[in-house]
């Protein structure tokens, strides 16, 4: 990552017929045109996305990633966009997951446990990454908050749902959004953005609305988790994002998708297996859940998922605290399933995910070890090939 | 209220709050039936009932002022849109510059406001007419659902101006508002406005042609009118505007993708000379010698839509702060031209001269030439689509004065390099300019409906981005739906 990147808004000369619509549109004069050409200006653009709807032709949607902007006059003299050149960073075969240092930190930081450079799988669609930021968030309004740990439980984990309304906010499976809770801390500094993992597929909670679902749960004294757990119906919320452009989904759905969560952790996959439930429910690929919890009391969306259909989704609920029982968890139920796991890996079409507390990463690696030993396969190659392929993931706090 | 949200509660989408305006809203109403008969009647003709991927107006607000979905085309929310109100938006030019918009009908200027408003509403439904038979010979449903979309919105341009009439205009906007649904295009009794509006579109090559070039004066047309110092007119047509772009989208890639194809063809089959119009015509593609004479045709025609190139009406126009020029709060001038002139191209003893006339009556040709330069840039982009194939050959605007039926150069001949001549000579080549009834017959021959997702007619090639982002096999038209 290299926070000297942008992405620019160019417009594609062959595409566009010069209606004039956006300059007319942009709200800050960024837009202008010669006899030639309509361009954007770098140093105006605000990323406020008006031009792209009224468009016609839709050659307004286009950007580069770029370590310097193409100049106005450049871009007057283009018969058709350049190529996305290779961006000359130290990690030039890093995408891009945000523009924001403090949230690029957080990823990197969410990322370490992959070991090495994080990279998307190859099937996934293209991220739209920091259309909002704090200057500029997105306004969302809440549209339901409800507690999916039942009421007994120690834990209060709730299902937030969040709607944007008339503002553009596309956003993938496995993409973060990020939350800044109003005020400042002791010191009068605002408070630090938190990021949440998105809980619903790409078209949203319900199909084609434009809204996303958040799974947060309640920390003792965590300032944001609080603020969001407390939110009213109707209440606005600032959002900033979406960011991330590694941890996404493979689109082929021939894919098989190991996913291995504790808690909240299970957010993305939420989000993964409904896309797979919405957009392509006969898909040859599996999905296999391991999902760790101290109670079923206490597992998010439990009830929601004994409803779904074993052909879609491979469910393996993992629980520490269950009285009476010995404690269990995810790493203990991947060297039961030794087998299908090790045979899961050995397909070159198979991802694997983890997502939940650092704690869990070091548990969860010596149990691919232990299985992969069994079978006579390298743990430590197959991972390093994996995440290169962009088919190994996590994403852990 | 917010004027960026729209009402859906009324029968008639708007945002200018009809629940409170009683009268206006029963109105609209009453005219509602005709309307929806007059679609029915001359709307695209066989497809009333498919299902079209369309685009709604469902706020005026540029993030969410379109929204997709397939819907039946009676069944087409047409509402009454208009841009927000600008806060002391003045009379920006004439006589009445500097002073607060209106936002009623000034009492001086109600017939020349009137009059304004029919002659752009007439020229809504007319194009609707024109295209009626065109859904049954698309090249694809991705064109098919072009050619629906504008249409529809159209269709809401009507609306717009009606909406304009029944509101500001009492019982003589009422009427006129009725007028509009009763004239036809091409009717030996009632046809018509506008010359343009009463020529027949006879293929889709002719329809790219008429959204590029006559749909594009509408543009200038309500580019003008958004300038207005009537608040409310001014408003309107900058909505329509956004809408109107997508209108020259279709007629600029429509005449792109076919040149494409043809040039294509010409390639694979070792044609270098454009002008073997037999070989080129055997491979099923529309040769570039018959594209020009289209163009011909289409810019001639739609250069007469600006009206007399010095025209007194242009100029209380102007003066009363009614239709101003081509974005005019970008020039940099007094915004009055009582001072000023501009040259004109008129025929002065017979021969073509420039001759500089006051500013003020000038505006048609103002107009005219700002459309032209318009006009020429899309042909040039044209121009490279053949120059990236490799063939050899040029697409050219013909002259302003070749082909005209009104104006300074109705009553003589010129070609299209703007010499003048005599009856015999364009006689005799006239077919060299325009579109002899043989290329109408061979052009004819390869309108042959193409309705599989994904498919194209062999004389245009697909397009490169589909519509809203949609794969290419999209079925934009579930036809027997």
């Amino acid at each position: 990552m290299n926070a000297a990147v942008l992405k620019q808004h160019l417009i594609d000369p062959e595409i566009c017929i010069r209606c004039n619509t956006c300059e007319e549109t942009c709200p800050v004069d960024a837009v202008t045109h010669d006899n030639n050409n309509y361009v954007v200006d770098a140093t105006i653009c605000n990323y406020c996305m008006d031009c792209i709807s009224p468009c016609p032709t839709g050659a307004i949607d286009n950007w580069r990633v770029v370590n310097r902007a193409y100049s106005l006059q450049e871009q007057f003299s283009w018969e058709e966009l350049p190529a996305q050149a290779d961006v000359a960073t130290p990690e030039a075969s890093d995408a891009v997951e945000t523009l924001e240092e403090d949230v690029a930190a957080i990823l990197a930081e969410a990322h370490k446990g992959v070991g090495g450079k994080a990279i998307a799988p190859a099937s996934a669609t293209k991220p739209t990454i920091n259309l909002y930021n704090r200057g500029k968030p997105a306004i969302a309004i809440v549209r339901g908050n409800y507690r999916i740990t039942s009421a007994d439980a120690e834990t209060d984990t709730r299902h937030i749902i969040l709607d944007f309304g008339d503002q553009s906010f596309p956003l993938l499976e496995g993409q973060s959004i990020g939350i800044v809770p109003p005020g400042a801390d002791g010191n009068g500094k605002p408070h630090v953005v938190r990021l949440y993992s998105i809980a619903s597929p790409r078209d949203g909670e319900k199909p084609n609305a434009n809204n996303v679902a958040l799974t947060v749960k309640r920390e003792p004294n965590g300032i944001c988790s609080n603020y969001i757990c407390d939110l009213a119906k109707g209440a606005e919320v600032q959002v900033t994002g979406p960011f991330g452009a590694t941890f996404l989904m493979p689109n082929d759905p021939a894919t098989n998708i190991i996913m291995i969560c504790t808690g909240t952790g299970s957010a993305p996959f939420r989000a993964f297996t409904e896309r797979r439930r919405r957009a392509m429910p006969q898909a040859p690929g599996r999905l296999v859940l391991f999902f760790g919890a101290r109670r079923p009391e206490e597992l998010p969306y439990f009830g929601p998922l004994q409803k779904v259909p074993a052909r879609l989704l491979t469910q393996h609920l993992c629980y520490s605290r269950v009285a009476g029982t010995p404690k269990h968890y995810v790493q203990d139920r991947i060297r039961l399933e030794a087998e299908m796991v090790s045979n899961l890996l050995r397909e070159p079409g198979t991802h694997v995910y983890i997502c939940g507390l650092k704690g869990m990463e070091s548990g969860v690696d010596e149990a691919f070890a232990d299985v992969c030993r069994s079978a006579t396969v390298d743990w430590a190659a197959l991972k390093s090939e994996m995440r290169a392929g962009g088919r190994y993931h996590v994403e852990t706090y | 209220m917010n004027v960026l949200n729209v009402d859906y509660t009324t029968k008639i989408p708007n945002n200018v709050n009809l629940t409170s305006d009683r009268q206006v809203l029963k109105a609209l109403e009453g005219w509602h039936p005709g309307y929806l008969d007059w679609w029915n009647d001359m709307g695209p003709e066989g497809f009333q009932e498919s299902l079209v991927y369309l685009r709604t107006a469902v706020s005026v607000d540029p993030k969410g002022w379109a929204k997709f979905d397939y819907v039946r085309m009676p069944e087409y929310r047409w509402g009454v849109l208009l841009a927000p109100q600008e806060e002391d938006r003045q009379v920006n030019f004439g006589e009445h510059k500097g002073q607060p918009a209106w936002q009623e009908v000034p009492g001086e200027y109600r017939a020349m406001l009137r009059r304004l408003i029919v002659i752009q509403g007439d020229t809504e439904p007319a194009s609707v007419e024109q295209q009626r038979h065109l859904g049954k010979t698309a090249p694809s449903l991705y064109d098919m659902r072009n050619l629906f979309q504008v249409n529809v919105e159209e269709g809401r341009h009507l609306w717009a101006m009606v909406y304009l009439l029944q509101k500001y205009f009492g019982r003589d906007g009422r009427e006129e508002a009725d007028d509009l649904l009763r004239r036809r295009s091409g009717d030996a009794d009632a046809p018509r406005m506008l010359g343009a509006f009463n020529e027949a579109t006879p293929d889709w090559l002719s329809f790219f042609m008429f959204t590029f070039f006559t749909d594009r004066d509408g543009k200038m047309q309500l580019e003008s009118l958004a300038q207005s110092g009537f608040d409310p007119l001014s408003r309107t047509c900058r909505f329509m505007l956004t809408e109107e772009a997508h209108h020259m989208f279709v007629g600029e890639t429509g005449v792109g993708r076919t040149i494409q194809r043809t040039c294509e063809a010409m390639k694979e089959a070792g044609i270098e000379d454009a002008n073997e119009i037999g070989k080129v015509r055997a491979l099923g593609v529309i040769d570039l010698p018959t594209v020009q004479k289209k163009m011909n045709l289409h810019f001639s025609l739609s250069l007469d839509l600006f009206g007399s190139e010095v025209s007194t009406n242009a100029a209380n126009f102007y003066n009363s702060g009614t239709k101003g020029r081509f974005q005019e709060t970008k020039i940099d001038d007094d915004h009055r031209l009582t001072e000023t002139t501009y040259p004109v191209l008129k025929l002065v003893d017979g021969q073509i001269k420039l001759v500089d006339e006051p500013a003020l009556t000038a505006l048609n040709m103002r107009l005219r030439d700002d459309y032209v330069a318009d006009c020429a840039k899309g042909v040039e982009r044209w121009n490279k689509i053949i120059e990236k194939t490799g063939v050899k050959f040029r697409l050219e605007l013909p002259a302003t004065t070749f082909h005209r039926q009104i104006g300074e150069f109705r009553d003589v001949n010129a070609t299209p390099k703007g010499v003048l001549v005599d009856d015999a000579t364009w006689a005799k080549t006239r077919d060299e300019y325009l579109p002899s009834k043989d290329d109408g017959d061979f052009i004819e021959s390869l309108m042959q409906p193409v309705a599989e997702p994904g498919k194209f007619a062999g004389w245009i090639a697909a397009p490169k981005v589909g519509i809203d982002n949609k794969p290419g096999d999209f079925e934009y038209v579930k036809i027997a739906a």
